[in-house]
């Protein structure tokens, strides 16, 4: 019939943002993210494998600014997927239900990552590492 | 009154037929990389990631290399699980099966070749 062509609920488009959709959803795209990330750690060991030539070429490519960006958001990436993931743990053992609950151990995830994400490029550039 | 047959709820397999593999195997994987990877995070932190020859040397130590190779078989199968259910949720038609391949495809050579490095470096004296 004209199931296709049904609007949708909840009507994303007038539907105002929540902390919870909004973190769920996050959760998701950032490990889509990491899956990306995984290729990156795999190039990296494979560039270190490759010898001293590659791994200079390589570090090249992770040094470039474009490049460079993208590991930054990647690394949030890390830790907002890390900590929401623990917070998914927490909620398993059916704990942290109630909406007051929900909404700040939301933002104790968005606060812990950020902060997390910023200590690690500030350590990664004052060594001079990246 | 439930309208399962005793037999389907003593299998507990569901619809799709493998009950709560895909949910715990996602959790297990989850704690291990909580672990790995805040060991990893800590130890990229603390490195000289241009000196080639330490880093040679530091996954040149068994711990290291064992660590980084269950980081990479853990992350690439905890990947696999997860973004199979993006397409899974989100791709329909024609399109879904060739794409979960694919990503089972990337996986595996991801797995493969980041193993294979650490060995290399590990066991080769690369």
């Amino acid at each position: 019939m004209t199931a296709g062509k049904r609007p949708l609920s909840p009507h994303l488009q007038i539907y105002r943002p929540q902390i919870t959709s909004v973190l769920s959803i996050t959760h998701r795209f950032t490990g889509a993210a990491l899956a990306a990330g995984l290729l990156v750690l795999v190039y990296w060991l494979a560039a270190l494998a490759a010898g001293e030539a590659a791994y200079t070429r390589a570090l090249g490519i992770l040094g470039s600014w474009p490049v460079q960006i993208a590991l930054f958001l990647g690394v949030f990436a890390f830790f907002y997927h890390l900590c929401n993931g623990l917070r998914h743990l927490w909620w398993d053992t059916g704990r942290g239900f109630e909406i007051p609950q929900v909404y700040r151990s939301g933002w104790i995830v968005l606060l812990a990552a950020s902060v997390l994400t910023l200590v690690a490029w500030g350590l990664l550039l004052a060594g001079g590492g990246a | 009154m439930s309208l399962r047959t005793p037999l389907s709820r003593a299998l507990g397999l569901g619809p799709a037929g493998d009950g709560t593999a895909h949910w715990w195997q996602q959790r297990v994987t989850a704690v291990a990389l909580a672990l790995l990877g805040v060991w990893f995070a800590f130890s990229i932190l603390g490195a000289e990631l241009g000196d080639r020859a330490a880093l040679v040397a530091w996954i040149g130590q068994p711990l290291t290399a064992a660590l980084l190779v269950l980081l990479v078989l853990t992350a690439a199968w905890h990947s696999q699980l997860g973004t199979r259910v993006i397409v899974e949720d989100y791709v329909g038609g024609a399109l879904k099966v060739p794409l979960l391949v694919a990503l089972q495809f990337i996986h595996a050579i991801a797995a493969a070749v980041g193993v294979l490095a650490v060995l290399q470096i590990a066991i080769g004296g690369r």
